[in-house]
């Protein structure tokens, strides 16, 4: 098992190095976004206008995570079923995105597109939480709190654990 | 009669969603410890430590074990003797919303399914199922499931002339094809008979039952036994990372069904497998 330890943002070579089940230890700044914050994000992009952060110095990671208790950085942390981001994909990678964090295997179209912009698709085990949260170093709601969990988390990461799925 | 204060219910209630929402099953814990025995593929064995290791972590530093904290489900048996001062549904909400607030839980559920999808914040209601029993006791099955393995779940109805190996190409094809989706090592509820809306409920009360028990019907142990060797021949594994492990268990619960039916339903359980049993 090959192991990379990478800071965001990611360039074209550095993804050009990795190969599918290598594991990534991600650092850096990244944004939450699931299905509610990816429909809102579709439709800025729709009008024309600018997402509200740099997609492509970044990495969206499908993730609602849970309250955090008294005390603590974050609450549960960990990556949702990607498919259903799948439509939202091509507009997104025009728009600049390259790295994508979830779980699951997405469809032959996105497996596609995604090694067709030089991207990156990260998969983090599922209902690992507290081992997860332990390589959390902040987690604010950045954009949208109306919508709760689903809403956009803006979190610092440290050597977040994932395995690369596509690129 | 006997009385049961609504009280005494919300802090049962409370308690099991608390307990199961940061400490492991004790059988999956020990089926993944004993897995790494004869697991070999790199990856899978490192998804399976992490899991080890998230188990050990939950409870200590009180996180949640996934981050999808899920939705209530109560399978409730009520002896008839037993006496409420509140619809048991009530009283389970309360625990509920009191579980959301206090541990803190995800809030996941919307009001509204598909215009305004605006969350309750509170994680009611939950999906309770009322049976009533003889005698005077009140047995609470609870679980707190998570959308991703519940999505991947079906429900079919199949031809009465089914063959129970076409049943088994069926599942097994559908398990295989939902892959890394519901967080494998998975646990399979499959309801067989009954009618539309019943197989479904048997597939749901089928994940209740211990972990790996063969069906006392020998022809329904055979197949439990052989859509797990099957499905773990495929490769999936551990979180989709390989491996022989993408099924713990399959348990088959069975229901008599119209001449002309044959209801079957597939409830697909991550391996954060919350679920507990209260008597009260």
């Amino acid at each position: 098992m090959r192991i990379f330890e990478l800071t965001l943002p990611l360039n074209i070579d550095t993804i050009g190095k990795l190969k599918p089940k290598d594991k990534v230890l991600l650092s850096g700044e990244l944004f939450t976004a699931r299905d509610a914050a990816h429909k809102r994000l579709a439709k800025i992009l729709k009008n024309g206008d600018d997402l509200p952060f740099d997609i492509s110095k970044t990495a969206l990671f499908y993730c609602g995570p849970s309250p955090a208790g008294d005390g603590q950085i974050c609450g549960a942390i960990g990556p949702t079923t990607s498919y259903r981001m799948d439509r939202y994909v091509p507009e997104f990678l025009a728009a600049g995105l390259r790295v994508m964090i979830g779980k699951g295997e997405r469809s032959a179209e996105t497996n596609s597109i995604i090694r067709q912009y030089h991207a990156l698709y990260l998969s983090a085990i599922g209902g690992i939480s507290a081992v997860l949260s332990q390589h959390i170093v902040s987690c604010e709601t950045y954009l949208w709190q109306e919508l709760g969990t689903e809403a956009i988390y803006r979190m610092v990461v440290d050597s977040l654990p994932c395995y690369v799925s596509i690129c | 009669m006997r009385c049961i204060p609504a009280k005494e219910i919300i802090a049962a209630v409370f308690e099991a969603i608390q307990y199961i929402s940061y400490n492991p099953d004790p059988e999956l814990h020990k089926f993944l410890v004993n897995a790494l025995q004869y697991e070999q593929d790199e990856l899978a064995r490192d998804a399976i430590k992490a899991i080890l290791e998230n188990h050990k972590l939950s409870p200590a530093n009180r996180i949640p074990l996934c981050q999808d904290t899920g939705t209530t489900i109560v399978f409730a048996q009520i002896g008839v003797g037993i006496c409420l001062e509140e619809p048991l549904t009530e009283s389970i909400n309360k625990a509920v919303r009191d579980a959301q607030k206090s541990l803190p839980l995800r809030a996941s559920m919307v009001q509204e399914p598909l215009f305004m999808r605006k969350n309750t914040n509170t994680n009611v209601p939950a999906f309770v199922h009322i049976e009533s029993i003889p005698g005077d006791s009140l047995i609470l099955e609870i679980a707190q499931k998570g959308g991703g393995a519940e999505n991947t779940s079906f429900s079919v109805m199949l031809n009465p002339s089914s063959e129970s190996d076409e049943i088994i190409d069926l599942i097994c094809s559908k398990v295989i094809e939902a892959g890394s989706k519901p967080c494998p090592p998975i646990v399979l509820g499959i309801g067989i008979g009954g009618n539309f809306e019943l197989a479904p409920i048997l597939a749901k009360k089928a994940l209740f039952e211990k972990l790996g028990r063969a069906n006392s019907i020998p022809e329904y142990a055979h197949m439990e036994k052989q859509i797990v060797e099957r499905i773990n021949k495929q490769g999936c594994g551990v979180q989709g990372l390989g491996g022989k492990i993408t099924v713990i268990a399959a348990h088959i619960k069975s229901a008599p069904c119209h001449i002309a039916s044959l209801p079957l339903a597939v409830n697909m359980q991550c391996h954060v497998h919350r679920h507990t049993r209260v008597e009260l």
